[in-house]
């Protein structure tokens, strides 16, 4: 799939067998397994590749970090252990003429500054807004988001005059909520505790933009990010559904109920994005979520990058208690300089870093950081169009995201079998179409939907999930969509269940956690993932983190893959020229 | 208090749904006023479609100041106010005192929220002793039926059911009188009466936006065309005419008037903090009345004017030679920013070029000496760039006569 070549060509060129044709025309097995076995283990053989950077992982952030570094000269690898990049965010195609987004399935918060900078557009990524969306409801009618502010208005007014009216002040405070987190996720977040200038100019800065707040405002950030989003809108709305329909935001992805604290903080995670500076907004990613990290492959590619797919990176390879290459699952070892970890804290110090290379606290807090699944996906190629007798035909509902539960509490019940260790009985579902607006996806007439799935535990009851057990979790999907689309079952091509046991053997995330952790206050900022550990470095020297578990959290963001290489490059006394600023917010 | 309705039957909403398929509503009088369109210029009011001229803009701001001129209104914001502790309620939201407004009377108010920042301004229409009409230009349903509580009153948006058009200019009340709405004669400024239409009831008022002589009609949505049409037969040979906001705008700038939203920000619309305004920085602190009981933002009012920490100033401004300032920086000395120009004409009335700004206080409070304002005037993909003085001057910027005699004149 990448031109970089299949992992034995590469490792050929890494050992330097290609280039010593007299080695291999010899052809004297055991010589050259010596050889190779004295390259391994030497690592100082002056024909010994050693990469400045090995990235562990194509996921969106590690391709951002990569081409970060390699833009500033360094020369970097790639490990991924799929045949395949992308991670998380992927387009792959499992059945003839559709393309799924399999995890991540839309974009907003992928920063405009990194497309800019890494040129994507140039390599082919395109995003496309698309057009609100719809609450079902039970009685069969819906609730719809529009675009237009009067049509939205019009749409409240038909459940509630009264909340139509309040959707402003909350607009105006989610907006100046937002306009004030959003400058912090292109920048490294200051350590408290520490004493270097730029810390302090860092908390300074926060600080002053915290002062630049009014008392009410002050006091809304701090609520904002303690409260749970279910207490929050019903300081605005009184409808159910309607707050519903925003509460949705404060648990996705997320192993909370609406009725938890800290999920207020989750919905202005996703407000905070947006396409071509519409603040809030969200779009498909034109040939999928893999166009993302497809266009981020190519840019870093074209400037002299190696990705070496099918290279699953068993243990960071560590002497000394400095980083210094990557032992692959098969035994080979590759050397670089530094090693940055795309896979989660977890993953990366419970299972890439043997325990005896790490301080007790660091290693207790990575334990009890917070990451719990909490959902599936379920992509399905479909022959028509679906219909929902609910909405007229020409709505514009159909190109946005469609919901079926359409109250606060029903959400909280599918939360309560989260608890019990079980998928929602009435789970909740963000469904889109992306075809409707991208051609890419699907032959003509037929569609690609895409459906994210909460609550889906990492355990059933306990145990490992079965085949049955995610059939039935797949089944409990469909019937719900069944229920609201007449005929759905029989437009059915083809299917692709997911659940948090697919999510991490497939993607790498521990359990299936689609942030690389909880977004809660408690592992926000410095929190995150380890208080002393929020700038990208690790205890071990030589090896950095860049994934969602990282400052500013997940998301396809791209943020804490260019943190990291902004930090790297600092500690290389590199120039970061080359890294935009983060755009005014004005 | 639940607003919402849980038992509205399904099918009532169901009924409402395809309103996604026409993004801008159509006022009551639409059909009058595509007849007569024929510049086909348009502009969004509240999510109405509303014209921004009808056939000139300039001749029709003429129209306002020598003949008569029709413009709907209906798309403003109205609430219906009504019930035992209807004033009771009105005096603690809005500024000015409710109990000086007798029945058969209007006065223009203003309402804060609980730090004094200016929530909107608006007309209250005391229609009698219980019964009020609110009119404004933003939203506001939730913040009066939380203010509601504990108080014997009801609170109905009615924005649509109620159609509403301006008649205004010299010859507007021989209109009225011609179509034969006796005794209209009787009204002062800011008075109000019922008069009968069609088997139904208009309500006249002799307000308007002009500062010119005039008269508001509001009218059951059924009756809007017909009133229209009683309208243009005896305005025709006084010659009314309909116009479009943009020479409503040339009339009430001359009249010194401001627009919410477009020379203040709302407070819940502002979303940067520095933005939001009290009444006495936008030129509204004649209506705060600290003697009446209790109202929204009469503490941080109070405790602003005693600190002295009112920052803004809203003034009038006359700038010299007859480049409209429209969006202009305005200096002190030409060199230190003290604030900016948020409406601006050359007025045909006074002959001058005039203009509205927000200053930094003490400029345009203590110090109104060597203010200037810099005018980029876009000629020909050049910007002329010009440096004018301007000098701060009392607003209406004009004065007429006509508006308040009683009984009015035929011209």
């Amino acid at each position: 799939m990448r031109s970089a070549g299949s992992g034995d060509c590469a490792r050929m060129n890494h050992l330097g067998l290609a280039t010593f044709p007299w080695l291999v025309s010899r052809a004297r097995q055991n010589c050259v397994t010596r050889a190779v076995r004295a390259l391994e283990q030497g690592g100082t053989d002056k024909h010994m590749k050693k990469w400045d950077a090995i990235v562990i992982g194509a996921g969106h952030n590690g391709l951002v970090n990569a081409c970060y570094l390699q833009r500033a000269g360094l020369d970097v690898l790639v490990l991924e252990k799929n045949e395949w990049i992308g991670g998380a965010a992927t387009s792959r195609s499992l059945t003839p003429g559709f393309l799924y987004s399999n995890c991540s399935y839309v974009c907003s918060l992928f920063r405009p500054e990194i497309m800019r900078d890494l040129e994507l557009p140039r390599f082919g990524l395109q995003v496309i807004s698309y057009e609100g969306g719809a609450v079902f409801t039970q009685d069969g009618d819906y609730l719809a988001n529009y675009r237009d502010h009067d049509a939205h208005r019009r749409e409240f007014a038909r459940f509630s005059p009264r909340d139509a009216e309040a959707y402003d002040r909350y607009a105006r405070d989610v907006t100046r909520q937002c306009r004030f987190i959003q400058p912090l996720l292109m920048r490294t977040a200051a350590d408290p505790t520490s004493f270097r200038p730029r810390d302090i100019s860092e908390l300074m800065y926060l600080g002053k933009k915290f002062a630049g707040l009014g008392a009410t405002e002050m006091a809304d950030t701090l609520r904002f990010w303690t409260m749970s989003i279910s207490d929050f809108l019903d300081e605005y709305f009184e409808t159910d559904v309607i707050k519903a329909n925003f509460a949705l935001s404060g648990i996705i992805g997320t192993a909370l109920g609406p009725m938890s604290p800290g999920t207020a903080y989750v919905l202005l995670h996703h407000y905070m994005g947006e396409v071509d500076g519409s603040v809030g907004a969200w779009g498909y990613a034109r040939g999928g979520m893999g166009a993302v990290t497809k266009a981020l492959a190519a840019s870093f590619e074209a400037s002299g990058g190696t990705i070496r797919t099918g290279a699953e990176v068993d243990h960071v390879l560590i002497r000394n208690g400095r980083a210094e290459g990557a032992v692959l699952a098969g035994g080979e070892e590759i050397y670089g300089k530094l090693v940055i970890s795309n896979a989660d804290v977890k993953r990366t110090f419970l299972k890439l870093v043997e325990a005896k290379e790490l301080p007790d606290i660091f290693l207790r807090r990575v334990k009890n950081f917070k990451m719990r699944g909490s959902s599936g996906k379920v992509n399905i190629a479909l022959d028509s169009m679906p219909e929902f007798p609910a909405l007229p035909k020409d709505s514009p509902v159909y190109r946005g995201d469609m919901h079926f539960t359409d109250s606060v509490e029903r959400m909280e019940r599918g939360y309560d079998d989260w608890k019990a260790g079980r998928w929602s009985a009435d789970p909740f579902l963000d469904m889109v179409i992306p075809t409707t607006l991208d051609p890419t996806m699907a032959p003509p007439g037929k569609h690609f939907m895409s459906c994210f799935v909460q609550y889906c535990p990492p355990k059933v009851e306990g145990r490992e999930w079965t085949d049955a057990d995610r059939d039935a979790f797949g089944e409990t999907v469909i019937s719900q969509i069944a229920d609201y689309s007449p005929g759905f079952r029989d437009r059915i091509v083809h299917m692709e269940v997911r659940t948090p046991r697919e999510l991490e053997a497939e993607v790498g995330l521990t359990e299936g956690n689609i942030f690389q952790g909880e977004l809660t206050f408690d592992q926000l900022l410095f929190n995150r993932p380890v208080p002393g550990y929020a700038q990208y470095r690790s205890p071990v020297g030589g090896l950095y983190m860049c994934g969602s578990s990282t400052h500013p959290g997940g998301g396809v963001m791209g943020a804490p893959g260019r943190n990291a290489a902004a930090e790297i490059l600092r500690d290389l006394s590199r120039g970061t020229k080359h890294m935009s600023p983060a755009h005014d917010v004005i | 208090m639940k607003h919402s309705d849980p038992n509205k039957l399904v099918s009532v909403r169901a009924g409402q749904q395809g309103h996604f398929r026409t993004l801008r509503n159509s006022t009551p009088f639409q059909a009058r006023i595509d007849a007569l369109m024929r510049t086909d210029e348009w502009y969004t009011w509240a999510g109405c479609k509303a014209p921004s001229s009808i056939w000139d803009e300039e001749l029709e701001y003429f129209a306002i100041r020598s003949q008569a001129a029709l413009f709907d209104i209906s798309p403003m914001i109205k609430y219906h106010i009504e019930g035992k502790e209807a004033e009771a309620f009105l005096n603690r939201v809005t500024l000015r005192n409710v109990a000086k407004l007798k029945p058969g009377r209007v006065h223009y108010t203003a309402w804060c929220n609980d730090e004094g920042h200016v929530l909107d301004d608006g007309t209250l229409f005391r229609l009698s002793r219980e019964r009020f009409r609110l009119c404004c230009q933003e939203r506001h349903l939730p913040w009066l039926l939380d203010s509601a509580i504990g108080f014997d009153v009801t609170v109905t948006e009615e924005t649509e059911a109620i159609a509403g058009l301006a008649l205004q200019g010299p010859t507007s009340f021989a209109v009225l009188r011609d179509a034969g709405f006796e005794g209209v004669d009787q009204l002062k400024v800011f008075d109000l009466a019922g008069f009968p239409h069609e088997g139904g009831s208009v309500t006249i008022s002799r307000t308007g936006f002009t500062g010119d002589l005039g008269y508001e009609l509001f009218v059951d949505r059924k009756l809007a065309l017909s009133l229209w049409d009683r309208l243009w037969r005896a305005g025709e040979p006084r010659g009314l005419r309909a116009i479009g906001y943009a020479a409503l705008n040339r009339a009430r700038l001359e009249a010194g008037l401001i627009v919410a939203n477009a020379d203040f920000v709302t407070a819940e619309h502002a979303i940067r903090a520095d933005r939001v305004r009290m009444p006495d920085e936008i030129g509204l602190g004649f209506m705060v009345d600290l003697e009446k009981p209790h109202f929204n933002g009469r503490r941080a009012i109070q405790l602003a004017r005693t600190r002295g920490t009112m920052r803004h100033i809203l003034v009038g401004l006359e700038i010299e030679g007859n480049i409209p300032a429209e969006h202009a920086i305005v200096y002190h000395r030409g060199k230190r920013e003290v604030g900016l120009v948020s409406a601006a004409i050359w007025s045909p009335m006074a002959k001058r070029n005039i203009a509205l700004a927000s200053l930094e206080r003490p400029y345009g409070d203590t110090i109104t000496g060597d203010l200037w304002v810099e005018i980029y005037a876009m000629r020909e993909l050049r910007y002329q760039k010009l440096m004018k003085r301007a000098k701060v001057v009392p607003r209406p910027f004009i004065k007429l006569e006509r508006r308040t005699v009683s009984p009015p004149a035929d011209f």
